[in-house]
């Protein structure tokens, strides 16, 4: 396999566990909204009601820039990361 | 200042935030002189409409390159501010704590899918559109499918959903420049548009970024310093986002105690059009799984879809930059969207608890139309009362305000100077603005460089082509603007349905053309043109009477016409030819960072 094929198959494993974390947190919890809202969460909010104001949103910023170190990980581990005079 | 103005944008920013709270105060100062409210608010919308034109004027440019992608030097941070306020529209800003405050759980959904659609942006497509290096959305589309007739259907899906989109940003700017400025709103709406042209007519996309960082600062502070204010004079907590939890309760206490009691129809034919009534729970799962997550899908794969927040990542200097900016994109927009909510709950518990000197339900009638700040929003047609029952005393059911009131009149309810409400008007004319100019230049870039230089006349000059993309913005803003004039449809019905429009077109088209070498021209024809189609029919079937299936509703077409979408792609591809070794070789470098655009010099 090319270096290129296998800087390819990293970067979709990435993809998927990133999709993963986002589906969790953008669908899969909301499955259970009325039974998660029960229980009391950070702050004191009701969990789904905080999830939905505060929660989800907040690990959405934090999932993105997480991506985005790996990704840049990735690419240097390949010698794909551009140079900065580029 | 030394060095070069990219190496000066803090500095530049700092001072023009500094300028901008020291105009806040000198007004409030003034305020206390005896300057009139209405003095004030024309202040406030002129000051900084003033701003952005000049710094529109001094963005002005004649190359094609900071033209259509600001020379592809902005930032990460700033991309971030200037992506945030192209997204946050009037809509956002006005509209969606109001639409917290009387929904709740099933409106949240907005949030959810508002800001979960950029994890997919950063994720599947901005990186690669940026190496790409495309100009415009469908430059992409057009040049990884190859042929005029796929690079037209996306210039098509673009057109729809950009355009639904923006007579309601237009529409926005309008309203608030009507309120303002004292002006009939017909008038207004040509304000807005004057203003909202005089950030990207001269300097194109450079222009508009440099406006857009301008509008972000003042939108943020505008939303935020209410919310913070009004938090710490209720006692409810300095930091409101972490300290509600007792007021998001007692408002779950005082719905049990009123109980939500439906109105007749002869009684709710008396409340002014627009108006409406707490009817469903502040924080308790209102709405059924499937209602929540169709929403919430529906607007990100919408928001992964929109061609003005996709272009704006091809402004960066680096593919590396492209993927960082779309997480500081995302905590900009955070800083808002978490605040909604707060606003909301403040909203409301100030309203409806008897026991804070602001509540009004279980106060008489008489005393409630008596309070000044109500015949204000009653004569602006945003609030209104009435006796149903006739015992004399206001109760919950018998009180109607217009979504627009949570972010306008809370202020003035808490008891808030003035001045708030002028900045809080100077930050919905930003937000309405910036998204505005955003779309209009995605429209008129795509027509001047996808349809006129790369179709009909590919040996076009700079400045003809130039010249072509402005007059195209004079003519696709005036045509949104009398659009906009007619008042169609509430603001908040057409920017969801642009979404839907959006990912009906171009979500797979775009997602498979870097994810699926073996995509082909045809299958992305297919996809887009049938896309489209299904979701157009769908929308139109079910606002003629339609029953709809699957729960999918008008506000969620997009679900259908995407799948139908991805099945035609998917499907035609499969039975047409491969695409040949060149495409497959450029689906090969737009997925490496390093290295030269894939497009090169236009």
């Amino acid at each position: 396999m090319s270096n290129q094929q296998k800087h390819w198959e990293k970067t979709r494993g990435l993809l998927f566990m990133t999709l993963a974390i986002w589906f969790v947190f953008s669908i899969g919890i909301f499955l259970f909204g009325a039974e998660m809202n029960e229980v009391t969460g950070p702050f004191g909010y009701p969990w789904t009601y905080w999830f939905t104001c505060q929660g989800s949103l907040g690990i959405f910023v934090i999932l993105i820039f997480w991506f985005a170190n790996r990704q840049e990980k990735i690419d240097e581990e390949f010698g794909f990361s551009e140079r900065e005079d580029e | 200042m030394k060095g070069n103005f990219i190496d000066n944008l803090p500095k530049v920013y700092g001072i023009y935030t500094g300028g901008f709270i020291g105009f806040i105060i000198i007004m409030a100062i003034a305020e206390q002189m005896g300057m009139s409210a209405k003095a004030i608010g024309i202040a406030f919308v002129a000051f900084t409409v003033f701003i952005y034109a000049l710094i529109g004027w001094l963005s002005r440019t004649a190359q094609a390159d900071a033209y259509y992608v600001a020379g592809r030097q902005v930032p990460t941070v700033f991309n971030g501010m200037a992506t945030a306020a192209d997204w946050m529209s009037g809509a956002s800003f006005v509209a969606m704590a109001g639409g917290i405050y009387f929904k709740g759980y099933g409106y949240m959904a907005l949030l959810v899918g508002w800001t979960g659609g950029y994890v997919l942006v950063a994720s599947l497509l901005a990186p690669y559109l940026r190496k790409f290096g495309c100009y415009t959305v469908p430059d992409f589309i057009g040049t990884r499918y190859g042929g005029n007739l796929a690079r037209f259907s996306a210039v098509v899906v673009l057109t729809v959903a950009s355009f639904t989109y923006v007579t309601a940003q237009i529409n926005a700017t309008g309203t608030i420049a009507s309120v303002a400025l004292d002006i009939p709103f017909q008038y207004a709406v040509y304000i807005g548009l004057i203003s909202i042209l005089l950030c990207s007519m001269l300097g194109g996309m450079r222009g508009v970024t440099w406006t857009q960082v301008a509008q972000y600062i003042v939108l943020i502070i505008a939303y935020l310093l209410p919310v913070f204010w009004i938090s710490n004079k209720m006692g409810a907590g300095f930091f409101p986002h972490f300290m509600l939890a007792d007021e998001v309760a007692r408002i779950g206490e005082l719905e049990q105690q009123f109980g939500f009691i439906a109105n007749s129809k002869e009684n709710l034919a008396m409340v002014p059009k627009g108006l409406a009534g707490i009817t469903k729970a502040h924080s308790a799962v209102n709405a059924t799984p499937w209602a929540f997550i169709s929403l919430a899908l529906a607007m990100m794969m919408g928001t992964a879809s929109l061609p003005h927040v996709m272009m704006r990542y091809f402004t960066t200097p680096s593919v590396k930059a492209a993927r960082k900016s779309v997480g500081w994109s995302l905590f900009f927009i955070f800083l808002l969207y978490s605040s909604a909510p707060m606003l909301a709950t403040l909203s409301k518990l100030s309203l409806i608890d008897p026991s804070l000197p602001t509540g009004i339900i279980g106060k008489s009638i008489a005393d409630v139309q008596a309070i000044d700040w109500y015949q204000n929003w009653n004569a602006a047609n945003l609030m209104f009362v009435s006796d149903f029952n006739g015992n004399g005393t206001l109760e919950l059911n018998e009180f109607f305000m217009g979504g627009k009131a949570v972010v306008l009149a809370t202020p003035e309810i808490a008891g808030l100077p003035y001045v708030i409400s002028g900045l809080v008007a100077a930050g919905g004319m930003a937000a309405a603005m910036s998204t505005a100019d955003g779309l209009i230049l995605a429209i008129a870039n795509a027509i001047s460089h996808d349809v006129y230089y790369k179709i009909i006349d590919p040996k076009a000059e700079t400045a003809k082509r130039l010249v072509v993309a402005r007059v195209l913005l004079l003519v696709i803003g005036f045509a949104g603007a009398t659009i906009a004039a007619m008042e169609i449809q509430g603001i908040l019905g057409s920017v969801i349905w642009a979404f839907d429009f959006a990912m009906s077109g171009l979500f797979f088209p775009l997602v498979l053309g870097v994810w699926w070498k073996r995509a082909n021209r045809q299958g992305a024809i297919a996809g887009m043109l049938g896309g489209l189609a299904a979701g157009t029919w769908y929308l139109v079937w079910v606002r003629t009477g339609g029953s709809g299936f699957l729960g999918i509703t008008q506000l969620t077409f997009g679900i259908f016409g995407s799948a139908v979408s991805l099945v035609a792609m998917v499907v035609v591809s499969l039975m047409t030819q491969e695409p040949d070794k060149a495409t497959q070789k450029m689906v090969d470098d737009v997925r490496v960072p390093s290295g030269r655009t894939v497009i090169g010099k236009q």
